[in-house]
């Protein structure tokens, strides 16, 4: 599709099922929109002086980040470790990675008090907090990968030279995009080394940077099988079973050093009575390691699992979700505790959340139908990007 | 020379006068209420059967300064550890990671800003002791200078050690504060955190955020290296490959 059939399309706008839901969760979204920034973030949300970061910090920024984490590793595979077989899902992954960014930025407007003066990062310098490298992290890695996916949409326009430009850059760009996700996914974990006294001994260890940064590889390796797998439904495409059994494998390298880097951890603060105990913490951290890591690891470590497709979308989504409960306990759980009180998010939280959510994968589905972004599409019209 | 405060529960008899001089002092609006929030910054309560007051205690390393990604927390060279609003961009990073929960945000304003305990730091510039110590009618929390208090503290402890717990609170704690604490009651009856480091918190974090220039380079350098040596492999396959083709025209190698 190219831009002079876009009004024609438009016109034949006809919301089916998930068109007209999205839009059902557009209108509770704009309202808590308006009271979050009329009447302040006690208004909507659950937060207090004891839970100064809930959800939108917990699961829209540290989770958004980790599950961006695929772009970089398929980027890596691809364009590092010359692994060219991969190619074909680089783009929908790229533009995951960018959506996903886009996301945290979206829910930081929401959750910064002031979200105006988001800017006082590039001006203000404090090379000693872990939120400058954060913010720092977000911006630069952002236009990476708007870098990155930029010559899907000059190809679009028709734009040749900008191609070239970016083409010629491209080995300097996925390293710097690179540098930075290794930075940014284990700088999440770092924000969390400054409460060595609040953070639950289950969570906390000096190696929380290392944490985050292999769990995001697995669970954003995760996240590009379960991605392929959706996508493949709504667009109905067929699955690559042939690149995504490889990956898998991959996965349960990262997953399975995560997980030995958690128990070591664990044995480190001694706190395995925790898990014993059965109490509120060691519930939850058995539900992540389980889901996140035992079960994953477990199922695609045996070939005729890795090569079934229910098996491996299922072990995907178990990684991710896994992912999603561990980065909460590390946010929320792991700090109730040290708060004295339990915090759970209120609706105007989860509002926001799901509709950020809502608003990326529809951002994806005009992607997919705008740009070439799957293989069979991109084959036809230019060699990959 | 820094300055800071003394308070000694042993004296304190929960007046609240400082509370009040405080809200005064530092223009906060309404009643002083039962917790430390962004209107009220330090408050009295009973506990283990002795007066304590909650206050920002004024690390000498503070946790909030490092954690600020756009140093709007910054300690003084007279001790304070004061707050730009107009830096801010409402992070919360700081009321996260406080040792001490001392932070507190303005939850119900749509401009919202951090309120904490400042030490009074325009009157300390202009050498006069802070609001809450003026204001105490049994001088259970006194200014001065902080190696005086420190003197004063032990010189208390140590004549009558039947009356004192024998531990300077904020000597040690999160590296030393400038707010110090002597009690009759043990400190975790106070509801104070007791089991701070000596250490910093904000070592936590420097070690390894100081490493990441190093691990920049390094990690670039080796990253290049492997797209190096994988491209050069394909370049050679793709050469001799050629070789091959031209040595049997027509036929497959």
């Amino acid at each position: 599709m190219n831009p002079s059939t876009l009004l024609l399309q438009a016109r034949r706008f006809r919301p089916g099922f998930w068109t007209s839901m999205f839009l059902l969760l557009m209108v509770p979204f704009l309202g808590v929109t308006v009271l979050r920034f009329s009447r302040g973030l006690g208004s909507v949300t659950h937060l207090s002086d004891a839970f100064p970061w809930g959800l939108w910090i917990g699961f829209d920024l540290i989770c958004g980040v980790g599950l961006a984490a695929g772009a970089f590793t398929l980027t890596a595979i691809v364009h590092l470790f010359n692994i060219k077989r991969f190619e074909p899902i680089l783009r929908p992954t790229v533009l995951t990675g960018f959506l996903g960014y886009a996301f945290v930025i979206l829910a930081l407007m929401y959750d910064l008090g002031q979200p105006w003066r988001i800017w006082h990062a590039i001006i203000y310098w404090n090379p000693h907090s872990v939120m400058f490298e954060v913010a720092w992290c977000v911006m630069l890695y952002t236009t990476v990968l708007a870098l990155e996916f930029s010559p899907v949409v000059f190809e679009w326009l028709g734009w040749h030279a900008p191609i070239k430009a970016i083409h010629a850059l491209y080995t300097p760009l996925v390293i710097l995009g690179v540098v930075l996700s290794t930075l940014h996914q284990s700088s999440l974990g770092s924000l969390y080394l400054i409460v060595p006294t609040k953070l639950h001994p289950l969570w906390y260890s000096p190696l929380l940077p290392l944490h985050f940064f292999t769990s995001a590889i697995g669970a954003g390796i995760g996240m590009v099988i379960l991605e392929s797998y959706l996508s493949g439904r709504a667009f109905r495409r067929h699955l690559e079973m042939d690149l995504l059994e490889p990956l898998a494998r991959g996965m349960v390298v990262a997953l399975g050093i995560y997980g030995l880097l958690r128990l070591e951890g664990i044995h480190r603060n001694g706190a395995f009575h925790s898990i014993l105990a059965f109490g509120y913490e060691g519930r939850m951290f058995l539900l992540e390691f389980v889901l996140g890591v035992i079960l994953p690891v477990a199922l695609m470590a045996v070939p005729r699992l890795r090569q079934s497709k229910d098996w491996l979308v299922g072990s995907a989504f178990l990684a991710v979700l896994g992912f999603v409960v561990n980065r909460l306990n590390v946010s929320i759980t792991g700090l109730e505790r040290a708060a004295g009180g339990h915090y759970i998010p209120s609706a105007g939280e989860v509002v926001i959340s799901l509709g950020l959510v809502a608003l990326g994968m529809a951002v994806f589905a005009l992607c997919v139908r705008f740009f070439s972004i799957f293989p069979e599409e991109a084959r036809a019209s230019s060699p990959g990007v | 020379m820094t300055v800071g405060l003394l308070f000694d529960t042993t004296r304190c008899i929960g007046c609240g006068a400082c509370a009040s001089a405080c809200k005064e002092q530092n223009h906060l609006p309404g009643p002083v209420e039962a917790v430390n929030t962004a209107y009220t910054w330090t408050t009295v309560h009973e506990r283990g059967g002795a007066y304590v007051r909650t206050l920002c205690m004024h690390c000498l390393v503070p946790t909030c300064v490092s954690v600020c990604p756009v140093g709007a927390l910054r300690k003084t060279p007279e001790g304070p550890v004061v707050y730009d609003s107009a830096k801010c961009i409402g992070c919360r990073y700081c009321i996260q990671a406080c040792p001490f929960d001392v932070p507190k945000y303005q939850w119900d304003r749509p401009v919202p800003v951090v309120g904490k305990c400042i030490l009074c730091s325009e009157r300390v510039k202009a050498g006069r002791p802070t609001a809450c110590a003026e204001a105490c009618p049994v001088e259970a929390t006194v200014f001065g200078r902080r190696e005086d208090l420190l003197w004063e503290a032990r010189n208390r402890i140590r004549k009558e050690p039947a009356k004192y717990v024998n531990h300077v609170y904020g000597l040690q704690e999160t590296g030393g504060t400038s707010v110090l604490m002597v009690s009759g009651v043990p400190f975790e009856r106070l509801g104070l955190q007791t089991s701070l480091p000596s250490e910093p918190p904000a070592m936590q974090t420097w070690q390894v955020l100081s490493k990441i220039p190093d691990f920049v380079g390094v990690w670039a350098v080796f990253l290049y290296g492997i797209h190096w040596i994988t491209a050069r492999r394909e370049t050679v396959a793709r050469v001799e490959q050629a070789g091959r083709n031209a040595r049997h025209p027509g036929g497959r190698a």
